[in-house]
């Protein structure tokens, strides 16, 4: 080796180098399209296709056995016209949803706040307790609160009774029906957005407070001009996802019972009825696409009135 | 020290606000151990029972003899354990790629996948039920574990994750030392992510424990039946024994509750990092 000249190996070496560095960028990228493969092969197969095979469907009288008529836009023509069910489920899942998600919200937000105070002793146990539920199943959660809310046993009756009221036939009634299957999705969600916004309290930063103190800004103040602000971010996130989680509910009014007046009847579980109890799936799909179409459009106000305030 | 006497009470009342926010979270656990452990009689009469009976190991046999109980609870298992094994593996293998490898078209393809979390699962319904029925896989494990067995979040979050836990540097090493890439993913960049991989994994775990919708369309048969289709059953065709059906519930939420109480570290940690990553 001693007789081969410096520069030689030198060269030798750097062409090596860029062999090397040849070599290596091929195969990133062919690994690269490998690693994420599956992925792409997967969602083609259960995402792609079924997005458009549903519109597909849409156009079509289909049912269960494969026969298919084409009809055009006459399934969307029904919904919008002559189906006053769709409009009351769209109405149900509007109203569960808003009687859900305001006071979920706004309670997150007091828990995450006072979870935020330094003296607090006994956070963690807190945050355990307060965070238990969202790891409950949906179906149990129905389960439990179908009882508790019962008309004629319910302790939540007894309770009311217990200070004079009328008893409350939940299953009879929309406010009724509403407000128990709201419970229930409130009950599984304020801790993990109080997490959430917990998480947010963290992350501003202690200088800004200190800052607003020396200029003499009170507590009040320093809650509406820098926590808030500061949390708006976070804020729209859950605004988003409850949305998002909102527009879908489903098991809760299917195992609390929809009530005579289909008064806990939800979008969701109304495409999922005329799919697979009436086998309608053309009719379901057209559903589908008009579920899609409401959240991107709720999801797009969301970000619109997102920034308005951002802005003002 | 002016402030003692003016900060004590509200200091009070926050414990007090906490303590109730704390019991309403946990106590309808506790209720439904009260109603699965008394007689339906005893639930049923104003004031009902409000302490625990004696009647939960009767409850407990009945519930067995009419599902399959730990059929469906194995059933459970093994789809939440497959489904959990794949999206570890497939996911931080893509998000490998998508974080330390150089390909082109990569940003594109993950900005597509990003978007592809946007579409409600209730869209495909339909078209994923005709899928699954003509492979023949109506009743059958794999109709609910081989779709979910990579999803858009979990390459999300291991692309995250490797980004900021694998230095280039120790790819570069591994590289000079020959390491192809999968050796350099599997022996230098999975051992760095361990801990988001816990967490995914917690959270893909408990997920498909806890769905529902789909199970229900493509699980018909009893013996294939998870325990959230099990006890949605035994609440349909048994509702008057409400204290059967509770007793169920009970047994069906304890497991996934020690779960969460083991790792429920790993879990809050991994909510609060996914929310301030977005």
């Amino acid at each position: 080796m001693s007789n081969v000249p410096l520069s030689t190996e030198n060269s030798l070496k750097n062409r090596k180098k860029f062999r090397r560095k040849y070599s290596q960028k091929a195969s990133d990228r062919k690994s690269g399209y490998l690693f994420i493969s599956p992925f792409f092969i997967l969602f083609g197969i259960f995402g792609v296709f079924p997005l458009l095979f549903t519109a597909y469907i849409s156009f079509h009288r289909w049912n269960v056995l494969g026969t298919k008529e084409w009809v055009g836009f006459r399934n969307y023509q029904l919904l919008f016209t002559d189906d006053p069910l769709f409009w009351k489920s769209i109405g149900n899942t509007f109203s569960i949803w808003f009687l859900s998600t305001i006071p979920q919200l706004i309670a997150a937000l007091i828990i995450a706040f006072l979870l935020n105070q330094a003296f607090l002793k006994g956070k963690a146990l807190f945050r355990l307790g307060i965070f238990m539920p969202n790891v409950t199943s949906v179906v149990a959660v129905a389960i439990v609160f179908s009882a508790m809310f019962g008309t004629q046993y319910g302790l939540i009756n007894y309770v009311i009774t217990l200070f004079g009221l009328e008893p409350i036939h939940w299953r009879g009634s929309y406010f009724g029906t509403h407000v128990a299957i709201s419970v229930m999705v409130m009950w599984r969600w304020v801790g993990y957005n109080a997490i959430i916004y917990l998480a947010g309290l963290q992350s501003i930063s202690k200088d800004l407070y200190e800052a607003a103190t020396i200029d003499g800004a009170n507590k009040m103040q320093q809650l509406f001009y820098i926590t808030i602000p500061m949390l708006k971010p976070i804020i729209i996130f859950t605004v988003l996802q409850s949305t998002i989680g909102g527009m879908q509910i489903f098991a809760e009014p299917l195992l609390f019972g929809v009530g005579g007046n289909n008064q806990g009847l939800t979008v969701t579980l109304y495409l999922y009825e005329e799919a697979f109890s009436r086998f309608a799936f053309g009719y379901a799909a057209a559903i589908a696409w008009l579920l899609f179409f409401i959240i991107i459009i709720f999801s797009l106000i969301n970000v619109l009135l997102a920034r308005k305030i951002k802005s003002a | 020290m002016k402030e003692v006497g003016e900060k004590k009470l509200p200091k009070i009342l926050l414990y007090i606000f906490l303590t109730i926010s704390a019991l309403l979270s946990i106590f309808p656990f506790y209720w439904m151990f009260v109603i699965g452990s008394n007689t339906t009689t005893a639930v049923n009469r104003f004031p009902p029972a409000v302490v625990p009976g004696g009647n939960f190991g009767a409850n407990a046999a009945l519930v067995f003899e009419r599902i399959d109980f730990f059929g469906a609870i194995l059933n459970s298992i093994i789809i939440s354990t497959a489904v959990t094994a794949s999206v570890l593996f497939f996911c931080s293998l893509a998000g490998f790629a998508f974080s330390k490898l150089h390909f082109k078209g990569r940003d594109a393809l993950f900005i597509f996948l990003l978007a592809t979390m946007m579409i409600p699962p209730q869209l495909g319904l339909i078209p994923n039920f005709m899928i699954i029925s003509a492979l023949g896989w109506l009743d059958d494990l794999r109709a609910v574990i081989v779709p979910a067995m990579v999803t858009a979040f979990g390459v999300f979050w291991m692309r995250q994750y490797m980004s900021t836990a694998v230095p280039y540097e120790l790819i570069e090493a591994a590289r000079i030392d020959g390491c192809s890439n999968f050796r350099t993913y599997w022996n230098i960049a999975l051992p760095a992510v361990r801990p988001g991989l816990a967490t995914l994994g917690i959270f893909t775990f408990m997920g498909t424990w806890n769905d529902f919708l789909w199970p229900l369309i493509v699980l018909k048969d009893r013996s294939v039946h998870t325990i959230q289709i099990a006890l949605r059953t035994l609440n349909d065709v048994y509702f008057t024994d409400y204290s059967m059906v509770l007793a169920g519930t009970f047994m069906a939420t304890i497991p996934i509750l020690i779960v969460f109480l083991i790792f429920n570290k790993q879990f809050i940690a991994g909510i609060t990092d996914g929310a301030v990553k977005n």
